[in-house]
């Protein structure tokens, strides 16, 4: 999707801006947005690529606007109504209408499993024997494609040249898992040059390493 | 920069005659919908809270670069498989999954970013600062590293190689800044107090050694 998320290269965001000595939350209701957001997720009930791409999906000029808990909280409400754990009216009153099924309440995430979920995380390499398309030196091009579903393959690198450094394995693609389905695939590091990239103004020295997986990729000449 | 990239910054209207803003009552209705109809348990996110206010941060990375600064043998670990080297100190899991640890040195220079949201490794830095999250830092990181880096003070030599890992996958990522001069006669410990978050995304360096030149 070429949505504003994707944000690498942008112009007119002005200077980076450090806070000293930053709390972890600034506000009560932004821990609630992130606890309510992971709990609500460790049900299972939407994967990762899914809440990324509910975020992306927030009105671009809103996005732009909204500061990072306020997309998680608009990211939430849409998983929460897309995936059917809440109703549009329970929404709206913040009432609910009606018990979680008891399927799902076994899946609720329990104070008592709190450290244990976070110590184990999510699992996103995939143990299957898939061949890889490029072997580490390769020369690639990435796809000018413009998919406009989730995808992690940034703008700024589409149609350019640069080559692969590492080979990550087989992981979960986001483009098909943001829907539901299933092209696990290699993952590599893949280094581009500045210059490549952003033209002849940038250093000549520096590059930009992007993990892209083979579907974003096509062989290319060397760069 | 827009104001609104600063959520500490950000104004919320209040509603007439709320003390509440228009986000704190929403968030207000949506975790009591949400405890009421059973989806999240209020002691989960109480836990979940703490987890990232008090026991997962930036020192739990800084126990790992103060111990490759001292260790080849572990150094070398990491290198080869962050994942499993980070997992000996105790961390991993959520954010932190697939690991990955860049080296500085005198001639190379490695910049995090997550260009299209805000990946970060979590079990070793805990949760992003505003600033990582920021439109600005998102926008440029890629386009002008060195200009993002003197932003936070910091000047490198223009032969220097810029290496910017933009975290488009699951794979999360730990610099490892140089070890600064003077500090042979420090113990792991006293090493760790020099590592701070920003060394580790790659803004800053680390140190300096105590009474050292910054």
């Amino acid at each position: 999707m070429n949505g504003v998320h994707d944000m690498g290269g942008m112009h007119g965001f002005g200077p980076v801006q450090p806070e000293r000595d930053e709390p972890v939350f600034h506000h009560d209701w932004e821990k609630k947005v992130f606890a309510l957001r992971f709990a609500s997720g460790a049900m299972g009930k939407w994967n990762i690529d899914m809440a990324r791409h509910a975020n992306e999906r927030m009105p671009p000029a809103e996005y732009l606007a909204a500061t990072y808990y306020e997309r998680w909280l608009n990211g939430l409400e849409r998983l929460l109504l897309e995936r059917g754990v809440v109703t549009r009216r329970e929404l709206e009153t913040g009432r609910s209408d009606a018990p979680l099924p008891a399927e799902d309440r076994a899946r609720v995430l329990r104070a008592g499993a709190v450290d244990g979920v976070l110590t184990a995380g999510g699992n996103y390499r995939v143990d299957q024997d898939i061949a890889a398309r490029f072997a580490v030196g390769a020369a690639v091009v990435a796809r000018n494609i413009h998919p406009p579903g989730a995808t992690r393959l940034p703008r700024y690198a589409r149609g350019r040249r640069g080559v692969v450094e590492r080979d990550h394995g087989v992981f979960i693609f986001p483009d098909a898992s943001a829907v539901g389905g299933r092209k696990p695939q290699h993952l590599y590091s893949v280094r581009f040059r500045a210059r490549e990239l952003w033209g002849d103004a940038a250093s000549a020295h520096d590059a930009v390493y992007l993990d892209l997986w083979d579907d974003y990729l096509d062989p290319a000449q060397p760069a | 920069m827009s104001r609104s990239d600063h959520d500490h910054e950000h104004d919320h209207a209040h509603p007439a005659g709320s003390r509440f803003s228009e986000v704190e009552v929403r968030v207000k209705a949506l975790e009591s919908l949400l405890v009421d109809k059973g989806v999240v348990d209020p002691a989960a996110l109480d836990r979940l809270i703490d987890s990232y206010e008090h026991r997962i941060g930036p020192r739990n990375g800084a126990r790992v670069v103060a111990r490759a600064w001292t260790d080849p043998a572990y150094r070398q670990r990491l290198q080869r498989d962050a994942t499993a080297a980070v997992a000996e100190l105790g961390y991993g899991g959520a954010q932190g999954e697939h690991m990955v640890v860049v080296e500085n040195s005198a001639r190379v220079h490695n910049l995090v970013v997550c260009t299209l949201c805000s990946c970060y490794p979590w079990p070793v830095l805990g949760l992003p600062p505003v600033w990582y999250k920021s439109n600005a830092y998102r926008a440029r990181a890629v386009v002008d590293p060195r200009g993002v880096l003197r932003d936070f003070g910091l000047e490198l030599a223009g032969d220097v190689e810029v290496r910017v890992w933009d975290s488009t996958a699951e794979i999360r990522y730990l610099v490892l800044p140089e070890r600064p001069a003077g500090t042979e006669g420090l113990s792991e410990a006293q090493l760790a107090e020099l590592v701070t978050r920003d060394a580790m995304i790659g803004v800053a360096r680390a140190g300096p050694a105590p009474g050292g030149k910054p």
